[in-house]
């Protein structure tokens, strides 16, 4: 089984080098790619069925083929890295900045050259100490050794890329919202269309790729857009994807596997099942943002498609796990504080909405809930719905939600009968 | 273009340029709002005006999308009563109220609120919500705006208009999620000059008019005249509100052509001195020094007497008072004894101006019109402070030219959100030449300070190479390119633009700066551009005075043995002229006849007093800077001897004028002065009916109208008669929408906050129903036989030991009347006399030193300011102060240290 994007790293807890990535093969790709047509490269990333990894899954050579090419277009152009991996439960993105920060500075100059750029940012999340450390060290030897700045490797191709450390909202992974706090504004959404491929950064157009999904680049590059579709087992996605798992399972973490490996291979096999004294209550497939999952899903493909298709999302395909002694109102109260937290505050639902259920969980948690709290959750589902927010923050935030009323139904009337927890004493 | 569109099953036509919200308010339907402005554009944050858009015919469930964002396309389908759709809209209306205090009894806002409105029309009614409501502190944001942030419902119009729109820097939204906050960093004054235009923009009651609420009265107890702000030239359209005989407030009034929306602080919140306990209500007369009021009649009876025996009268006209007042007393002494009453050097440029408006061809646009134009190059003029409104739509043209990427892009005007992505905060072609550095400096690509003979060369400079003239004409033989790059720049900026527009004035007293303008315009026309050409003038019928006389202050001074009486017309010359000359003057004068509305230094000089009604008690007539005649009209009929100018006039003379009305005093005036003749269609006549019925100035549900004064009198005064106008002093009358020009406030079912001005338009954010209310007097002439650069002036250079003194204008301060409102008097600054650096380094003088300025021979003592940018060998002095009053500019001056501070 090949994992191109997480192989070579080491386990002493320190990133490869620039030598140590040119010696696992690093940079190749990059060199193939300066001989080639950008128009060409955008193909071949079309062509390998690369979706992007930030959670939407939206296909990564499709979004580059948007840009204006050619004198016509509004320059300069921009390529960004969201490197604001805020997902609760999410942990993906942390490993390849702390391991292999050459692995994303390559991808990056590739797509960077694919969509001719001249400037690149990696937008990180403020927390990653340790990767922001990782990616100034990297930046700082390609400067030195010329895959950064001016005529880069000869190809009269010139590319700046510095690495921004966000002040930290869970809204900067929405990416024009991380366009804006880029540029030193507040960080709310924007209006689309316009869509950032043609008004993004600075009001140029912008390409934001998440990080893993521009780990996989220079790999399609080396090795060809067939050898990245056949890693996969799904039908029309191609590459390995990283699972991670958290919650009571024996063996938590984060695995490089082929995408379409399903639920059950990831938890069972990897994350070596449930912890003893612990059954499987549910899960939410891809971060905090997306819809529970119960065992009659488990045989689920983990890829886009699949997953939609059972009513949730792959998302970032960090598995979060409810089990039996966990109280599934009080996992929801703590998502939906967050995300009310998190909230920007532009739009209306949102804005308001958030706090009344993370309030409405908080009072059934707490004893104090009503039957009638049930009907007004449910309307905010609905009330949040895709399309009546600015963005997707909010609906996002009600997918657990509606899910939890969905097949967890009876632990809240439980709640409200009761007028306690069931599971604290 | 119009396109058909299907809404709820029938078929509208609709404008195509436009977006769903603004199609259906257009076509009368109700659809909630609250971020959306017609003057801001769409943003979609609040999510108020959602309905359901359906893909083709067969589509049943369709998808809820917000109307602001939605373009109008050809043939669409949309619900607007789909459950789906209704209940959103209700059920958002439910969410953005949870943290609402619900405190309409108490809040400024209740019964005027878009809020309330919104809230009924999406019939939400039952709250659900169970918690507690967040709260937060408020801020003290000034004299003029009342801060309540709980009440926000944080539709992001406040920071959008001040920020975005009006280019403030000292306000912001704050924090997020469900704590967003919208004020200052810290609590203190509110500095932008428009930040009176949020008590209109704000949905509901956060920010409020403070000088309102020392005496509040609900929007319903108002009696209202439509009117026309005096405090600069610009004429902006107000609506004065009264109560129990005190104005309470000023709010804008809709002009499309004029100010549009917005008014500035001066015009809104410079109207308490109306309320002055210095208001003169009945008629003075003054004998050794003692005054004592007299009975109306006797007062008529006296000055009758004095002044229909005379050989001769001296009659001092005043660029304050209305078309009407000054031609009548024109009438009485003769127009060969009829002064305009300001000084001849600022006299002879706005006759220069006038001819220039006649005779030119190049477009003066309107004020909103300054919106379209894509390059800008100022001459001397600080707009900011002298023509406020002006600076605020320049500010608009600054970003048009910026703007085209967006169009390039296919993003709509109105898309407010993706625009400001596109454009950032970048600005188009903007010059800018001043003998100081102003505040329009930040959107300028350069600013040039020099002396106004140094900008007029600028100009001409600029001219030349418009003309590429340079090289080998003769005409411009007395320039030395001196300026170059930037003469070239700004030349090259002008050509390359669709629409420039050259601003200049009056405000330096330079005919030079007036001249070159034209010039630079002129020779943009004839090189097939189509240039604007605006100049700003003092005062609001600057216009309408120096048309009626060419005669001013100093021709007065010169003939003052022969007069019997002197009336002065709603003037106080001691803010015209320096005391000497007025004392010289008025010393020598029999009888001294002033109509005025407050004390006044000119007033206690006077033998008769007759108590004159301000914009608010008077009707008329004023020219503003544009040449566009407007009409204003009282708010009430005050119950004391207060009445306009010229109602008193045709009182004295009662045998030639006595049967007159205001229409007939219009129709001589015109007979008089042809060029005026379409003052007369500036608005309806007072024989003008809507359904044979007058035009109440009191809305439809004032309340307490038979109970008034019931503590005096339980019988019901009948009102009084208004035969001047279509207007009438009750509540009783036509319900519906008046003519513009007659329209005294803005209500319509359903609709009771200023929004409800989208059922006066023909379309949202357009022209008023029946037109926008005005009448240009002067449109541009095919061919002109005026010279503009035969008067080149020679390079100024500043002198040893002696300066040039310049007037600074403060939009808080040098206008006499707004400046004695106890509001906007807060924010007028000390005197101080401004100097460039290194002059005050030369003589030893620093920040806040005091130093002695001999100003033509007078010398007064003034605190120093280091002036950003003022040119070498120039004084600054603000003009209009109470220290400063009467000062003449430009004035020749020595400085010496007195102390240091």
């Amino acid at each position: 089984m090949e994992k191109p994007l997480t192989e070579h790293i080491k386990t002493d807890g320190t990133w490869l080098t620039l030598t140590e990535y040119e010696e696992t093969g690093g940079y190749q790709g990059l060199r193939k790619a300066l001989s080639m047509d950008p128009l060409a490269i955008t193909k071949l990333v079309g062509d390998s069925g690369l979706k992007g990894r930030g959670g939407a899954g939206f296909p990564t050579g499709k979004k580059w083929s948007m840009i204006p090419m050619g004198k016509d277009a509004h320059y300069p152009k921009y390529f960004v890295v969201n490197a604001d991996e805020m997902e609760p439960g999410s942990f993906k993105d942390r490993l390849l900045l702390e391991t292999n920060p050459h692995q994303i500075i390559e991808g990056a100059i590739i797509g960077a050259f694919a969509i001719e750029a001249n400037f690149s940012f990696i937008f990180l999340r403020w927390a990653y100490h340790k990767a922001a450390k990782a990616i100034t060290q990297a930046l700082q030897e390609a400067y030195e050794v010329g895959y950064l700045g001016k005529n880069i490797l000869g190809s009269g191709f010139d590319l700046e890329m510095s690495l921004h450390i966000s002040v930290g909202r869970y809204m900067c992974g929405e990416e024009t919202a991380l366009l804006n706090a880029l540029e030193g504004k507040r960080a709310i959404p924007r209006a689309k269309p316009p869509y950032p491929v043609v008004s993004g950064l600075f009001g140029k157009p912008t390409i934001v790729n998440n990080v893993e999904t521009i780990c996989n680049v220079p790999h399609i590059l080396a090795k060809g857009a067939d050898w990245f579709m056949k890693l996969s087992k799904s039908e029309g996605e191609g590459g390995t994807k990283l699972y991670g798992a958290s919650g009571r399972v024996k063996n938590p973490g984060l695995w490089e596997l082929p995408l379409g490996t399903t639920l059950r291979e990831i938890l069972e096999v990897h994350a070596g099942g449930m912890q003893d004294g612990y059954s499987f209550k549910g899960v939410l497939p891809g971060g905090g943002s997306t819809d529970f999952l119960t065992d009659e899903h488990l045989d689920t493909p983990m890829d886009f498609e699949s997953v939609q298709k059972v009513g949730s999302r792959m998302g970032t395909g960090t598995i979060i796990v409810l089990d039996d002694k966990t109280c599934p109102i009080g996992m929801l109260r703590s998502l939906e504080h967050f995300f009310a937290h998190e909230s920007c505050g532009w739009c209306t639902p949102c804005r308001e909405g958030l706090p009344w259920t993370a309030k409405l969980l908080d009072a059934i948690d707490a004893g104090r809930g009503k039957m009638k709290d049930l009907e007004t959750l449910e309307f905010h589902t609905k009330y949040m719905a895709p399309g009546n927010t600015f963005c997707a923050l909010a609906p996002g935030a009600m997918e657990p939600l509606q899910s939890a009323l969905k097949y967890f139904r009876y632990d809240f009337e439980k709640h409200i009968h009761e007028q306690k927890c069931p599971w604290k004493s | 273009m119009k396109v058909k569109i299907t809404i709820d099953d029938k078929i509208y036509e609709v404008d195509q340029e436009t977006n769903l919200l603004e199609a259906c308010l257009s076509l009368e339907m109700d659809l909630p709002y609250f971020c959306w402005h017609p003057e801001l554009g769409s943003v979609a944050a609040c999510r108020q005006c959602a309905i359901i858009k359906y893909k083709d015919d067969d589509d049943e469930k369709g998808k809820l999308v917000m109307a602001c964002l939605e373009p109008v396309k050809e043939g669409m389908r949309i619900s607007l009563q789909a459950p789906q759709a209704h209940d959103f809209r209700a059920h958002n209306i439910e969410a953005l109220m949870i943290n609402h205090p619900h405190d309409c009894p108490v809040c400024d806002e209740g019964g005027e609120c878009h809020l309330q409105d919104m809230t009924v029309m999406t019939g939400h009614n039952y709250r659900r919500y169970r918690f507690n409501k967040r709260t937060h502190t408020n801020q003290y944001l000034g004299p003029f705006i009342n801060h309540e942030m709980n009440r926000c419902i944080q539709c992001y119009r406040c920071t959008r208009f001040y920020n975005d729109y009006a280019g403030g820097k000292d306000f912001d939204v704050f924090a997020s999620h469900d704590s967003v906050y919208f004020g200052r960093h810290e609590p203190g004054i509110l500095e932008n000059e428009f930040s009176g235009n949020l008590v209109e923009v704000c949905p509901t009651g956060v920010f409020t008019d403070k000088t309102f609420k020392k005496h509040f009265t609900r929007k319903w107890d108002l009696s209202n005249g439509p009117s026309i702000c005096h405090n600069c030239s610009l004429g902006c359209n107000i609506i004065a509100g009264e109560r129990y005989g005190s104005l309470r407030r000023i709010r804008s009034r809709y002009n499309g052509d004029v100010n549009g929306y917005f008014i500035c602080d001066r015009g809104r919140f410079g109207y308490e001195y109306v309320n002055s306990e210095n208001r003169i209500c009945i008629p003075l007369k003054i004998e050794n020094g003692e005054s004592s009021p007299m009975p109306r009649e006797q007062a008529v009876r006296e000055i009758s007497e004095i002044t229909s025996g005379a050989k001769k009268l001296i009659g001092i006209g005043s660029p304050k008072a209305s078309l009407e007042s000054n031609f009548l007393l024109r009438q009485w002494v003769g127009s060969e004894n009829f002064y305009a009453g300001i000084p001849a050097n600022e006299g002879k440029l706005i006759r220069q101006v006038i001819k220039i408006l006649k005779k030119g061809t190049v477009r003066t646009p309107s004020l909103s019109e300054v919106k379209g134009y894509d390059a800008v190059f100022i001459l001397g003029e600080d707009v900011t402070n002298t023509a406020p409104m002006l600076a605020l739509y320049l500010r608009q043209a600054a970003k048009n030219q910026p703007g085209e990427v967006a169009k390039d892009l296919k993003i709509p005007d109105w898309n407010d959100a993706a625009t400001r992505v596109v454009v950032q905060n970048a600005t188009g072609s903007v010059y800018i030449a001043t003998f100081h550095a102003t505040k329009l400096d930040e959107i300028a690509t350069q600013s040039y300070y020099a002396h106004p003979d140094n900008i007029a060369r600028l100009a001409y400079e600029v001219m030349a190479e418009i003309e590429g003239n340079f090289k080998d004409e003769t005409k411009v033989e007395a320039m030395d390119n001196a300026n170059q790059p930037l003469s070239s720049s700004i030349a090259k900026a002008m050509l390359a633009a669709k629409k420039p527009l050259i601003v200049a004035g009056t405000s330096l007293y330079s005919e030079a700066i007036v001249q070159s303008a034209a010039a630079v315009a002129n020779a943009l026309k004839e090189k097939g551009k189509d240039p604007g050409l605006v100049y700003v003038v003092p005062e609001v019928n600057s216009i309408g005075l120096s048309m009626l006389s060419e005669q001013f202050l100093e021709d007065a001074f010169d003939k003052t043995d022969s007069a019997d009486a002197t009336i002065i017309l709603e003037n106080d010359l001691y803010q015209r002229k320096d005391k000497s000359s007025i004392d010289a003057f008025l010393k020598y004068q029999k009888n001294i006849i002033s109509l005025h509305y407050l004390e006044n230094t000119t007033t206690h000089q006077a033998n008769y007093v007759l108590p004159v009604g301000t914009f608010a008690e008077a009707d008329g007539t004023v020219v503003s800077n544009e040449g566009r005649a407007q009409r204003f009209y009282k708010a009430h009929q005050p119950d004391n001897d207060i009445r306009s100018s010229w109602e008193w006039i045709q009182e004295i003379m009662m045998d030639k004028w006595g049967s007159a009305s205001f229409d007939e005093i219009v129709s001589s005036m015109v007979r008089e002065f042809p060029e005026l003749e379409r003052v007369q269609d500036a608005a309806p006549s007072a024989e003008f009916r809507e359904e044979t019925q007058k035009i109440p100035r009191e809305t439809h549900r004032y309340s307490g109208r038979t109970a008034e004064d019931a503590d005096k009198n339980v019988s019901e005064p009948k009102p009084p008669e208004d035969r001047n106008s279509a207007l009438s002093y009750t509540m009783e009358g036509f319900t519906g929408v008046p003519p513009s020009a007659i329209t005294p406030f803005y209500w319509t079912p359903g609709w009771n906050s200023v929004q409800a001005i989208n059922k006066y338009q023909i379309e949202v954010g357009g022209e008023l129903l029946g037109g926008n209310p005005g009448i240009r007097l002067f449109e541009p002439k095919e061919t002109t036989d005026l010279d503009f650069s035969d008067h080149i002036p020679l390079q100024f250079s500043p002198k040893q030991d002696e300066y040039c003194g310049l007037p600074l204008y403060h939009i808080y301060g040098s206008d006499e009347l707004s400046a004695q409102s106890p509001a906007v008097k807060e924010r007028v600054p000390e005197a101080y006399i401004a100097l460039n650096d290194d002059d005050a380094l030369k003589n030893d003088i620093r920040e806040d030193d005091m130093i002695e300025v001999s100003v033509n021979g007078e010398k007064k003592r003034f605190a120093v300011k280091l002036h950003k940018g003022i040119s070498p060998g120039i004084l600054g002095l603000p003009k209009g102060l109470t220290e400063t009053a009467g000062t003449e500019f430009p004035f020749t001056a020595t400085i010496k240290l007195i102390s240091h501070e």
